[in-house]
């Protein structure tokens, strides 16, 4: 399975952990997140996925993008990921990863997606 | 039934640091019958002394050690110092030297120990650099002369962003995956605590005052022993930036450690002491 596949699964993967959800209430934004080559538009509201799609969209506007090469996905959702691929920053730290657009509603809520971000992990 | 109580014993000295008056919280614990090698342990940037409570909670430290961990001003049951309102809090090299050195002075203690994690491991380099003379032996955990800066400290410090959750959440990264969660969560709750901005000024010293390359070239371990420990999980100080700075000091002793991160004491106790317990059994 490509890790863009794996990806694809993120809103089963969020509806089967309500604490993320919890967590996750006061987050209301639609971003965007590259897996490889793959475009994916999140639209989240109140923590839960009210919008979901995989592909390219003509003008679509998000508040912010986070990218990473497929290989960055790949060792990131190792079982246990290897040092310098276990984390969102480190990936960026080493050149695998990006963050651009508005960091405000990313870094009010960063644990958030960060976990979110790392939900493929428990598929393994 | 007896109250369950752990060995270490809190308590507030008074001090001056740099003519200033401070109110220092320290928790220390030691020998039963008193004595031991003092070893100041020093905390994370915006974190404190709660860190080292397992290491002050082992025996076959205890046994031999007067383990004893301050507070930074501004940091944790320390108070900031009068007028603290009008100020922005910066740490700098000066300042933070100026700190442990008045500490261990009120406190009479004989040519302690000092083992400290990240920015305390930064600073004891600088112990290392300009006042060798005064300690038995540093210990630098997460330590390296200078670390690629990996985000934008700004975040850290303004009103619409929470700063103890966003504190938090950036250094969970630096956690190793294979700690108990619940000393995960438990190191990321101090920062969660941290006073406002106190993270962020405490990053001065690291990103913009505390550059020591070339100056490290300067230590003599044979004036003071230096160890280096870092974990593989840490990416702000890697173990690259740790060997990098060791290979310029003859005599450094360096070891990476495994299954552990940025903060070894507190998010993997148990793995820490595997590694920290010969390097104490150096120490007389």
């Amino acid at each position: 399975m490509s890790p863009a596949d794996r990806f694809a699964r993120l809103p089963d993967l969020l509806d089967a952990d309500a604490d993320l959800r919890r967590r996750g209430r006061w987050v209301t934004v639609d971003c965007r997140v590259d897996i490889g080559d793959q475009p994916f538009f999140l639209g989240l509201e109140n923590g839960a996925l009210a919008a979901f799609e995989r592909g390219a969209r003509l003008m679509r506007s998000s508040a912010f993008t986070v990218r990473g090469t497929d290989e960055a996905w790949t060792q990131h959702w190792q079982p246990i990921p290897a040092p310098g691929w276990h984390d969102l920053f480190a990936l960026t730290k080493r050149g695998v990863a990006s963050m651009e657009g508005d960091f405000r509603p990313l870094l009010q809520s960063l644990q958030f997606f960060k976990d979110l971000l790392a939900l493929p992990r428990r598929e393994n | 039934m007896a109250p369950v109580l752990d060995p270490m014993i809190g308590r507030y000295v008074r001090l001056k640091i740099d003519g200033v008056d401070h109110r220092i919280y320290f928790e220390e614990a030691g020998p039963e019958d008193g004595g031991g090698i003092p070893l100041v342990c020093l905390h994370t940037a915006g974190a404190d002394g709660r860190q080292y409570r397992h290491l002050m909670a082992d025996p076959e430290v205890t046994s031999r050690f007067r383990v004893l961990a301050f507070d930074m001003p501004w940091h944790g049951k320390s108070t900031p110092p009068d007028g603290w309102e009008k100020t922005e809090y910066r740490l700098t090299t000066a300042s933070y030297t100026a700190a442990i050195r008045a500490f261990c002075r009120a406190l009479e203690l004989d040519r302690p120990v000092v083992m400290g994690c990240s920015i305390g491991g930064r600073i004891v380099l600088n112990l290392a650099i300009a006042h060798a003379a005064e300690f038995r032996a540093l210990i630098a955990l997460e330590a390296a002369d200078f670390q690629q800066p990996w985000y934008d400290t700004a975040w850290l410090h303004r009103p619409d962003v929470h700063g103890g959750e966003v504190c938090a959440a950036l250094v969970s990264g630096l956690i190793a995956p294979q700690g108990p969660p619940a000393s995960r969560h438990e190191t990321l709750w101090m920062y969660m605590q941290g006073g406002p901005g106190v993270f962020k000024g405490d990053l001065y010293f690291y990103r913009v005052d505390g550059d020591l390359r070339e100056k490290v070239k300067t230590i003599d371990t044979k004036a003071c022993p230096l160890y280096l420990l870092t974990g593989e999980y840490d990416f702000s100080c890697t173990a690259e930036d740790t060997l990098r700075t060791a290979a310029q000091i003859p005599g450094a002793q360096v070891t990476i450690m495994n299954h552990v991160g940025h903060f070894p004491m507190s998010e993997h106790p148990a793995k820490f002491r595997e590694y920290i317990l010969p390097v104490l059994a150096q120490i007389f």
